[in-house]
């Protein structure tokens, strides 16, 4: 057993995810054989070789930076236009700090 | 006017000989989108506002004796999760089914001033995760090829809609083969270009360091020409590359005399099935056109799933977090604080797939598991891409399956989440490299199903891999 329900509903708090009976319980049998698979991955010595985090090519050292030119932002009434609840220009969530 | 056929050169001729007007062309490419669409549910919604405006511009560059653009009048169709300013951009997902984006992407800006026109939005996997198109909060997508089987995934509309004729190209996107795998289903060319070469500002993160925007099209010729419009380095993605982009379109000139072309090993043992005969078949095509073919060595293929799926989840774990009820539209009635809220939201708005790769993804960035799952993984992905480049010492093109079948019925896999990561084999292991790929199809099963052929080429070589498919296209594939 790779993974038991504690841990499953343990990655579900971390991942801010609720989740019912059922799908812990299939979570549990899913995850299990999918890292079952992963520990393939074991097989191989990787010791020597390099994480690759990112595809690298040949490229200037400066690349990837841009003149810093101020464009004009999204604005307040565009980045609130998606939200389901939101005043005074702001995002509004329910109460966060208990009295 | 037979929308259904066209071709990106034909629209040209058509709108610059006045035979017809881009408005005209828009219009009637929309009813009949609309018209064919229940037989497939490819499209979630339409834009006709969007694609009229485009055309009357087309229509009043041509008047004036402009250039109307490279992409002129031509219909398109886009996937959902590449956002468009206005029009509902969904994802697939619940929690997005109102959400309409502010800003366009890079790709879409590029395709607009080229002159083409937006069309629709097409239905894909849940955040894109998926191989079936099966995962949408808005139903599955039938394959138009054969109604009772899926179109492939993630971005199975978008294949979906160019198989139909409902549009002329479309633009999906790939992380582990979400362009290629349906494209190969439905029986067009689809292209998952190097990592880097298209911008990504605009399309919604699955796993940022996989993620590609591509398209699919007909014929290669039109899938080189949209490649050319929306690749280029972009300010707003700091991993888009400098490196020029070239006419794709002067290389498919039909001659392939003398290109090395590489089967891998280590595919071989997948190759038994009638896809697989299929693919040898195309490679005797190649050949015969003058293709140098051997066997080349990927020694450490039999690890690319399990790096794969630990990389993209864990990157989709963290791209996945934003969708917490703060800011995109869906939010849980009546939590009691601000964390139950976001479990709330994000339990009631997830579907399985997704959930389960969040889980997944978490669980190998927990403490503890790092270092065994998600470094080494990393390590696995840098030992995969230098195999690559070895084998392009020896090899202009490595030559592929796409899939290890062609399309299943609905709901045939479902129920295995594993055997479904599992078939990914074939694409996942260009994607970990970030090299260039893309299927072409390569002739139909005895059931009539098409089966499509992978072309890989070395990093930024495009040109290579067009030339191949459009010179494989002209002498007839497999028909």
């Amino acid at each position: 057993m790779k993974i038991t329900e504690q841990e499953v509903r343990y990655v579900a708090g971390l991942a801010n995810l609720r989740l019912s009976d059922a799908e812990v319980a299939k979570f549990q049998v899913d995850l299990d054989q999918i890292l079952e698979h992963m520990d393939k991955l074991n097989e191989l010595d990787t010791g020597s070789a390099a994480p690759m985090s990112q595809v690298l090519y040949e490229a200037e050292d400066t690349a990837t930076l841009r003149p810093d030119v101020p464009v004009p932002p999204l604005g307040n009434q565009a980045a609130l236009a998606n939200a389901p609840d939101s005043g005074a220009g702001y995002f509004k969530v329910p109460q966060v700090i208990e009295r | 006017m037979e929308i259904a056929c066209l071709t990106i050169d034909e629209i040209r001729e058509g709108l610059l000989a006045r035979r017809f007007r881009a408005e005209e062309l828009a219009a009637e490419a929309l009813r009949f989108a609309e018209e064919e669409n229940p037989k497939t549910g490819a499209y979630l919604h339409f834009s006709p506002e969007r694609a009229l405006t485009a055309a009357r511009r087309v229509d009043e560059k041509i008047a004036r004796g402009e250039d109307p653009g490279a992409l002129a009048g031509v219909p398109v169709a886009v996937k959902d999760v590449i956002v468009t300013r206005g029009i509902r951009t969904t994802c697939g997902s619940k929690l997005l089914e109102n959400y309409i984006p502010p800003y366009d992407a890079t790709a879409i800006v590029r395709l607009e001033e080229a002159g083409g026109l937006i069309i629709g939005k097409t239905n894909c996997d849940e955040f894109a995760m998926g191989s079936s198109t099966e995962n949408s909060a808005f139903g599955p997508v039938r394959n138009p090829v054969a109604p009772d089987r899926v179109p492939g995934g993630s971005s199975g509309g978008s294949a979906a809609a160019v198989a139909q004729g409902t549009a002329v190209v479309a633009l999906g996107s790939d992380t582990g083969g979400s362009i290629r795998q349906p494209a190969s289903f439905c029986g067009v060319s689809g292209v998952t270009p190097t990592y880097g070469r298209v911008s990504r500002y605009g399309l919604t993160a699955f796993a940022s360091s996989l993620d590609h925007i591509g398209p699919f099209a007909r014929t290669v010729k039109d899938a080189a020409r949209v490649l050319g419009v929306i690749a280029g380095r972009d300010p707003r993605d700091s991993t888009s590359a400098e490196a020029p982009v070239p006419d794709y379109t002067k290389a498919l000139d039909g001659n392939v005399k003398g290109l090395k072309l590489g089967l891998p090993r280590e595919y071989l043992k997948d190759m038994t099935s009638e896809s697989g005969s299929l693919i040898y078949r195309g490679v005797e095509v190649l050949r015969q056109l003058g293709c140098e073919v051997r066997e080349i060595g990927l020694p450490h293929t039999d690890y690319a799933i399990a790096s794969y799926y630990i990389i993209a989840t864990a990157e989709a774990s963290s791209n996945l977090a934003r969708y917490d009820g703060v800011r995109y539209t869906f939010r849980s009635a009546d939590s009691a604080s601000l964390a139950e809220m976001y479990r709330n939201t994000r339990g009631e708005g997830f579907g399985a797939e997704c959930k389960r790769r969040i889980m997944l993804g978490t669980y190998v960035l927990s403490a503890g598991y790092y270092d065994s799952y998600y470094l080494k993984a990393q390590k696995v992905r840098g030992l995969i891409a230098r195999d690559f480049r070895q084998a392009f010492e020896e090899v202009d093109a490595v030559v592929a399956p796409v899939s290890p079948f062609p399309a299943f019925r609905l709901g045939e896999k479902v129920d295995d989440p594993l055997a479904m990561y599992l078939s990914d084999i074939f694409t996942i292991t260009g994607s970990l490299a970030g090299i260039p790929c893309m299927s072409v199809p390569c002739g139909r099963t005895a059931e009539g199903l098409p089966v499509g052929m992978q072309l890989l080429t070395r990093h930024f070589g495009e040109t290579t891999m067009f030339r191949i498919a459009d010179a494989f296209e002209k002498a007839g594939g497999l028909n």
